[in-house]
């Protein structure tokens, strides 16, 4: 019999809601789970633990007494620090946040709570959301629940490394080149980053405006779905949101998916891509062949260039949206009194972490009177070019499908100490970030104990459509089911 | 070579970045190498291609001249990390 | 501090100067800020105050445009004759100091693909009698930054103080070419542009801080100065005038002025160079992310443009063929809207605009630019300025006493009948009493008296001596009719 953190928010849901458990029991359960494991994966910075058991019990008493049963009543939930918490403390893992607490919620927190989700922690990260192993944590170092030497990818690192562990039943990450996708991947578990515009970025703590979104990193799909009906939609708050019609992701997961078109670019097969993580992705193709699904092996040749793309307009727009990070209004401040404006500047942002000032100084670069048009403006075209490409294949292909990453997770210490050979990894994912297109990562497979993902990228608002055909896969696999052995 | 190691010393200047002269030298080949490999992008043809600026196609979003409550001051100067009255307090400016 | 009146024409005419103007006005009628919900309504409220998430710059929030600030900038475009475009954008300028809480201003841009809300446009002002056409470059919208103070000057202070209460007003920035020739043609030209935006109702000027303008000045051939912390469209002559005085000289010495930018020093009256160190002007301005383009489609400018209030120029001619008062008249009282309204508030209480208009253009503007204010700072009423030209009518007072009331009316800010009363102002129409007054001007001249005896016309002066002595109060028929009766007396007598 299993544990009830070990359940899915959907499983949770209906013995919530018939009082089979109480919200404060399952708050319990979790937190005796963390006590456990969390000395060896170090997902989170910030335990909410007395937190959480308040809003149990305020959450057991509404339910109690009236009819009220929000989607996410009683659910626990993590969430990347990132996010900004109404009065918790939000660090985006960076020595600059140290002490940043954030006076209003994000959007996405707001929906949270008021479907009677309750947050039971913030996750480590990559600082400002930047990287792809979670290493660059001024913090600590997160631990793969599936191996502790190896990195649970990032930059949503503790959020994934928590879901895998069981230590929260959801959580939130944000994606910008991949950040949900490739720790899920990493971690066995499923994380989508939606269609650019469909979640609000309200209240995430900006690294790039034009590629990122907060999505949701789960047990499995069904999970996922479930998240997605409550982050959806509209925000007034966020200029750059989409007038989505509603949808219940939930009520079409299980509809036919024969007959659907699949479209695999050797791009994404190319020869930095790990054999074993090529066999089990044609394994996986096959067996969606089985229910009735075509493919084909395509080609779009922009993808080679997407990371090049990717990275000159996410530091661009980084370099701008850190300069605020002065220490004036908030964040880190070297004591003295005396010294002028340009140099406490400089000195209070000695606080960014390598990583991030690179970014910043490239960034800079790149938008500097004389570059502007050879990197920003030739990034913005080649942009452009790639979205037309993959629109153009969207004609004869529901579904674009290869590998989420190119090998299973690097072990802790590889890469960290070569920006380029990093960035280069992001070679899966970033083509979806660039063009503004959903993609969903689920597991399918492991090479060595080591999990492997498959991912699955669909046309603008096309959501649905991946979670049907991920849903299906996850009915007749059960790679997503099994339990890490945390280092034991 | 894209950038001399007097470029990324200009450059840190305009991010406000302060490097040591290790991280001077680092940085510069580093940069080198990164930008390198930006450049690749010229390999793609451009020509008559519009920018895409944004993540959405959409425009004209707007909201009413409708006041809305500020902030209490408590929570402004919260993390404000030094203050002086009711002013936020930063270095001098020459 | 005297050189700020001497003359343009100090030096050689061939010295032909060229102005350009970059104004920031507030639009003061927005109740809320650009991007956010906050309040604009700061003027003498705590620091502070008017401060949120969105305007603080707090990690993690996002601008949302205020529709109302895109109506207001396209009236004021078609008001100046500017072109507006069909798509524009928000651009980030992109520059580190303390009162921009994000160190970038969300503002617009004219190359790198953007596009500002107006392009070109103009203004035309009269200038000795002649129409003068000034042209613009651009309007644009930006985001104000905060406000800095210092405990005592910006060179001796050890620390900056900060106050977000102004980060995020809206701005609109206009840009002039520099085709004003002299510190007068700017004052002209900043009093029309003035007047455009308040008659257009998305602005107050009296308002501190709302017009702020840094100015370009050059002799032709020589290099461009620009001058900045200009707070008011006052002190703009007086900056260019200390300007172009300091930049002649320097010419007739043979030294070369450099191109620089200066910092005008209002309590001391002079420009001073900000020796700042070298500073790289890379505003390195891209496309704001986190905003999406705004389409104006034709039928939103037909729209505004059918809401437009009367603008300056119409209102000067309606004034002309309506209440037929020369065009002069009519130039100097749409100078203003303040002024403007007050006249025509007159009119609704009094009908004769004639006489409103000369009482207004010889006497209370002469007060009022004495006292160095405007109409709205001075507490004279329509209702108040009406009823004191009503007791003229009524022969309360003469109208040689009105002055007198009018200018104690705007120093003492008392209503006209309290100042009638308290200072004797009240004509004397007892026959009685100025016979009295008459009977000492008899002792007192008994030359003019025989003149008068020999012809009429001598009587005047004898009336004017009546007049003299009750300080003007005296009824001039009665006072006249009284004499006249002595002298006729007195001449029947003789005969």
């Amino acid at each position: 019999m299993a544990s009830f953190y070990e359940l899915t928010a959907y499983e949770l849901h209906s013995m919530l809601q018939n009082g089979d458990i109480t919200a404060e029991e399952l708050i319990y359960s979790l937190f005796d789970r963390i006590q456990k494991t969390e000395t060896k994966i170090k997902a989170y910075i910030t335990l909410l633990k007395e937190n959480a058991i308040n809003q149990a019990r305020l959450l057991d008493k509404k339910l109690r007494n009236s009819n009220f049963f929000g989607i996410l009543a009683g659910i626990p939930i993590a969430i990347k620090d990132n996010i900004c918490t109404k009065n918790i403390r939000t660090t985006c893992s960076s020595k600059m946040l140290d002490n940043y607490v954030p006076p209003y919620n994000a959007t996405v927190i707001e929906r949270i709570l008021a479907e009677g989700g309750i947050i039971i922690g913030k996750t480590n990260m990559d600082e400002f959301a930047m990287g792809t192993t979670t290493e660059s944590s001024y913090y600590q170092i997160t631990h793969n629940p599936w191996s502790l030497e190896h990195v649970p990818g990032g930059s949503s690192g503790g959020s994934a490394a928590a879901v895998a562990a069981d230590e929260t039943i959801l959580a939130l990450g944000s994606d910008t080149g991949g950040s949900i996708r490739c720790p899920a991947s990493f971690c066995n578990i499923t994380g989508i980053k939606v269609s650019y515009g469909s979640i609000s970025r309200y209240g995430l703590i900006s690294y790039a405006c034009s590629l990122e979104q907060i999505g949701p990193l789960t047990k499995d799909v069904r999970d996922c779905a479930l998240l997605l009906n409550v982050l959806v939609g509209r925000d007034p708050y966020d200029s750059t949101t989409l007038n989505r019609p509603k949808i219940d992701f939930l009520a079409t997961l299980d509809e036919d998916i024969k007959g659907l078109r699949i479209g695999i670019p050797k791009e994404f097969m190319g020869t930095g891509t790990a054999e074993a993580v090529s066999k089990a992705v044609w394994n996986a193709v096959h067996l969606l062949e089985s229910f009735g699904v075509t493919y084909d092996e395509i080609s779009i040749p922009l993808i080679d260039y997407a990371v090049p793309c990717y990275y000159i307009i996410a530091m661009s727009e980084a370099s701008s949206n850190l300069a605020r990070y002065d220490g004036i209004r908030y964040g880190y401040r070297v004591e003295k009194d005396e010294g002028e404006w340009n140099e406490i500047f400089a000195e209070d942002r000695l606080a960014f972490g390598p990583e991030v000032r690179r970014r910043i100084m490239l960034g800079t670069y790149a938008l500097s009177a004389g570059y502007y048009d050879m990197y920003y403006l030739k990034a913005l075209k080649v942009r452009t070019l790639l979205r037309n490409q993959f629109e153009a294949q969207f004609k004869s292909y529901d579904i674009i499908l290869g590998p989420t990453m190119p090998t299973t997770p690097f072990k802790i210490g590889e890469m960290i100490s070569d920006p380029l050979a990093m960035y280069r990894t992001d070679i899966d994912t970033v083509a979806a970030n660039v063009t503004g297109l959903p993609a969903i990562s689920i597991p399918c497979g492991f090479s060595d104990g080591l999990p492997i993902g498959l991912q699955l990228i669909g046309n603008s608002l096309q959501e649905e459509l991946l979670l049907r055909v991920a849903y299906k896969f996850q009915q007749e696999t059960d790679y997503h089911k099994k339990k890490p052995p945390i280092g034991g | 070579m894209h950038i001399t190691k007097d470029q990324v010393e200009h450059i840190a200047w305009l991010a406000r970045i302060k490097l040591t002269e290790e991280e001077k030298e680092n940085y510069t080949k580093l940069f080198n190498d990164i930008l390198d490999y930006f450049r690749k992008i010229d390999e793609v043809d451009t020509s008559n291609i519009d920018y895409t600026f944004h993540g959405v196609d959409i425009k004209n979003v707007f909201r009413d001249d409708t006041i809305r409550p500020s902030l209490p001051k408590e929570d402004i100067f919260k993390n404000v990390p030094k203050r002086k009255d009711n002013f936020v307090k930063a270095p001098r400016m020459v | 501090m005297g050189t700020a009146v001497e003359k343009d024409n100090m030096f050689s005419d061939s010295d032909e100067v060229l102005i350009g103007l970059e104004i920031h006005v507030q639009l003061t009628k927005l109740k809320t800020k650009l991007f956010c919900g906050c309040a604009t309504d700061y003027r003498g409220k705590e620091p502070n105050t008017y401060v949120c998430p969105i305007c603080l710059g707090l990690p993690g929030t996002l601008p949302v445009v205020n529709k109302k600030a895109i109506d207001f900038a396209i009236m004021v475009g078609l008001a100046l004759e500017c072109e507006i475009p069909s798509k524009t954008f928000f651009y980030r300028k992109n520059y580190y100091y303390p009162d921009m809480p994000k160190n970038y201003q969300i503002s617009q841009y004219n190359k790198a693909g953007g596009v500002p809300i107006g392009l070109g446009g103009h203004v035309t002002i009269e200038i000795n009698k002649q129409k003068k056409t000034i042209n613009l470059t651009r309007i644009q919208l930006e985001e104000d930054p905060g406000r800095l103070t210092y405990l005592g000057s910006i060179t001796s202070s050890d620390y900056t103080l900060v106050d977000y209460n102004r980060a995020g007003i809206t701005l609109l920035e206009i840009v002039t070419e520099p085709d004003l020739r002299s510190p007068r043609e700017a004052r002209l030209f900043l009093q029309k542009l003035r007047s455009i935006i308040e008659h257009l109702g998305v602005a107050d000027g009296s308002l501190e801080g709302s017009m702020r303008c840094d100015a370009n000045i050059s002799i032709r051939g020589g290099n461009r100065v620009e001058v900045k912390n200009i707070s008011s469209f006052k002190a703009v002559q007086k900056a260019l005038q200390f300007e172009l005085i300091r930049q002649r000289r320097q010419k007739a010495d043979g030294v070369k002025t450099v191109m620089e930018t200066r910092h005008w020093d209002d309590e001391k009256g002079i420009t001073i160079s900000l020796r700042t160190k070298e500073e790289e002007h890379d505003y390195r301005y891209f496309p704001e992310p986190d905003l999406v383009p705004i389409e104006i489609t034709p039928d939103w400018i037909e729209k505004i443009r059918n809401q437009m209030p009367e603008l300056p120029d119409a209102r000067r001619e309606r004034f002309i063929r309506d209440y037929q008062i020369p065009p002069y008249d009519a130039g100097v009282l749409t100078s203003s809207k303040a002024l403007a309204d007050f006249f025509e508030n007159c009119i609704k209480l009094y009908n004769h605009p004639k006489i409103i208009s000369n009482w207004i253009m010889s006497d209370l503007l002469r007060h009022l630019n004495d006292l160095n204010i405007e109409i709205n700072e001075s507490t004279v009423t329509p209702e108040q300025f009406v009823n004191m030209l009503k007791y003229i009518d009524t022969g309360t007072i003469s109208r040689r006493s009105a002055k007198k009331v009018l200018w104690d009316m705007i120093r003492e800010g008392k209503p006209p009948e309290q100042i009638i009363q308290e200072d004797g102002h009240q004509r004397i129409g007892d026959e009685n009493v100025i016979r009295q007054f008459v009977d000492e001007i008899f002792k007192e001249y008994p030359q003019a008296v025989q003149d008068a005896i020999k012809d009429d016309k001598a009587i005047n002066f004898l009336s004017g001596q009546v007049m003299r002595k009750t300080r003007g109060t005296a009824d001039p028929k009665i006072t006249y009719q009284l004499i006249k009766e002595k002298i006729d007396l007195l001449r029947k007598k003789a005969n």
